[in-house]
């Protein structure tokens, strides 16, 4: 489940893992006095489950059902040129689509901003959302672009040459937030988002 | 890896399941309001036809323009090719140009494989169709549409017997897919009068046959080809279009051979009533039109896949 390298030490387990869940979710429904019109689309990879399971929590205070989708946010990059081409991830919408919905954006960790501002591009080749809103299930700093999230799991303040990772049990087997200090040789510092290590190299 | 696509043997398995699971993803943007990506911003792809085509050149272009490239198509005629410019001053032009890809069909084959290791252009050269070599992209797109129909859209086509029949002499088609198809795992057999059957095939990865009508029933899908009038095909290789359209082209009656869930598909253009009746190019399991729609995701998928990356960079 976990590559580690150099020293690693987990901040949030999965029961902290899920009472931030549960808090987002609350804060979601605070803030939207209620469910009306919210879409939760997820960022792929781990921003996707991590969007179902809030969605999940909002259903079961409500008792109502609410939609979910992912946002492939990989065409819209602007490192594109500067690295070998990714893998496309998967984009689905509900039917009702995107036009006059609550967007609550959710993804695993903030870090430059910068795939925020490619969701954002993304979604505004899609419809016109009604608002867009941002949750992260954590928040290490180190902005960019003028990107702030309105749903916070943890605040975690980190060094530029720690890497965070998140691990999900959809994919990693259990849910958990850790915390690396990398090699000197490892590339961290430079930031791109959370879950980078599950891309694939170019056809090059 | 890969910074040309020249042959359908360019890509290796995985290499080409990239490519079509990359592609699975972009068709969906056809249904989307707005067909456009901003991928390719700022690059330019040069559409190079020394020879006619409608839907390669147009699927390219879409192509192209829906991950927001800059789009110059250049056409032989009209143009100072038929002046008598060279391959090699056509191509120093285009580089003077900046071209970042270069889309080539070529009436000789090897044109594409000459403009990508000359050092005349420094971008990707995508080879379009090269007279009687190959034609890559046709092959992915075949590809394509063989998994939607037959794999369930995912995966390889593991097992998959697909029947390739008629003028392979002189198919790029059939090179491509013969190659690109048994990567992928499928079983092709090539089903064509002894004279339409290239020299060395043999050294194929496909099985051949004469017998078209033992074929079919064994066949998931049957892929014909176009008699290449325009490359002699008429000229002696077969007695009369009527004698040939008896042996090897498909009517009803040989479509109630093949299996129930077998498709026919043909890369077009099609000359109904010589390989194809007009009854089965306009019938149900005929993924004809669909080979089209195909063929731009695919497209798309190439050029992203060769355009957007950069050797250099670190994955990280």
């Amino acid at each position: 489940m976990v590559r580690a390298h150099g020293t690693e030490r987990v901040v949030l387990d999965d029961r902290d893992v899920a009472r931030a869940l549960t808090r987002i979710a609350h804060e979601i429904l605070e803030r939207n006095r209620g469910s009306d019109g919210l879409l939760l689309l997820g960022i792929p990879r781990r921003g996707v489950p991590l969007a179902r399971r809030i969605a999940e929590r909002i259903a079961a205070v409500e008792g109502v059902d609410i939609p979910t989708g992912s946002l492939d946010v990989t065409m819209y990059r602007d490192d594109l040129r500067l690295r070998p081409a990714r893998s496309l991830e998967h984009t689905e919408l509900p039917p009702t689509g995107v036009d006059d919905a609550i967007v609550v954006l959710v993804d695993d960790v903030l870090f430059s901003g910068r795939t925020v501002r490619s969701a954002l591009d993304a979604l505004h080749d899609l419809g016109r959302p009604r608002a867009v809103r941002l949750a992260v299930l954590v928040d290490r700093g180190h902005r960019e672009l003028p990107v702030r999230a309105d749903f916070v799991g943890k605040n975690l303040p980190t060094s530029l040459v720690e890497q965070v990772r998140v691990s999900v049990a959809e994919y990693d087997g259990a849910d958990a937030v850790c915390i690396t200090d990398a090699e000197p040789t490892d590339v961290a510092g430079q930031p791109t988002g959370g879950d980078e290590a599950a891309r694939v190299g170019g056809l090059r | 890896m890969i910074r040309h696509l020249l042959s359908a043997a360019d890509l290796d398995h995985p290499q080409a399941l990239r490519v079509l699971d990359t592609a699975a993803e972009l068709l969906a943007l056809a249904d989307r309001p707005i067909k456009k990506l901003p991928t390719l911003r700022g690059r330019t792809v040069v559409n190079l036809f020394f020879e006619d085509s409608t839907r390669t050149r147009i699927s390219f272009e879409a192509a192209a323009k829906r991950l927001s490239a800059d789009v110059i198509t250049f056409s032989a005629k009209g143009s100072s090719v038929s002046k008598g410019e060279s391959l090699k001053d056509t191509a120093l032009t285009l580089q003077a140009l900046g071209a970042d890809a270069v889309i080539v069909r070529h009436q000789s084959s090897g044109a594409p494989h000459r403009l990508a290791t000359s050092g005349w252009v420094d971008g990707s050269v995508i080879n379009a169709g090269d007279g009687t070599h190959e034609h890559p992209t046709q092959a992915l797109l075949d590809a394509f549409t063989l998994r939607r129909h037959l794999a369930g859209g995912t995966g390889d086509l593991d097992g998959c017997r697909v029947t390739i029949v008629g003028d392979v002499l002189h198919s790029r088609v059939a090179r491509s897919n013969a190659l690109l198809l048994s990567t992928l795992g499928a079983e092709v057999t090539l089903v064509a009068p002894p004279t339409l059957l290239p020299v060395g095939v043999q050294t194929w990865p496909v099985a051949t046959s004469y017998d078209l009508d033992g074929s079919l029933p064994k066949s998931d899908a049957v892929m014909m080809l176009r008699v290449q009038r325009e490359r002699g095909a008429a000229g002696g290789f077969f007695p009369s279009p009527r004698e040939y359209s008896r042996r090897y082209g498909i009517d009803a009656r040989r479509m109630a051979l093949l299996p129930e869930h077998a498709i026919v598909m043909h890369p077009g253009p099609m000359n109904r009533g010589v390989e194809i009746t007009a009854e089965v190019a306009d019938h149900p399991r005929s993924v004809i039109v669909e080979q089209v729609a195909n063929g731009v995701a695919v497209r798309m998928a190439v050029l992203y896949l060769l355009l957007s990356g950069s050797e250099g960079g670190q994955d990280r």
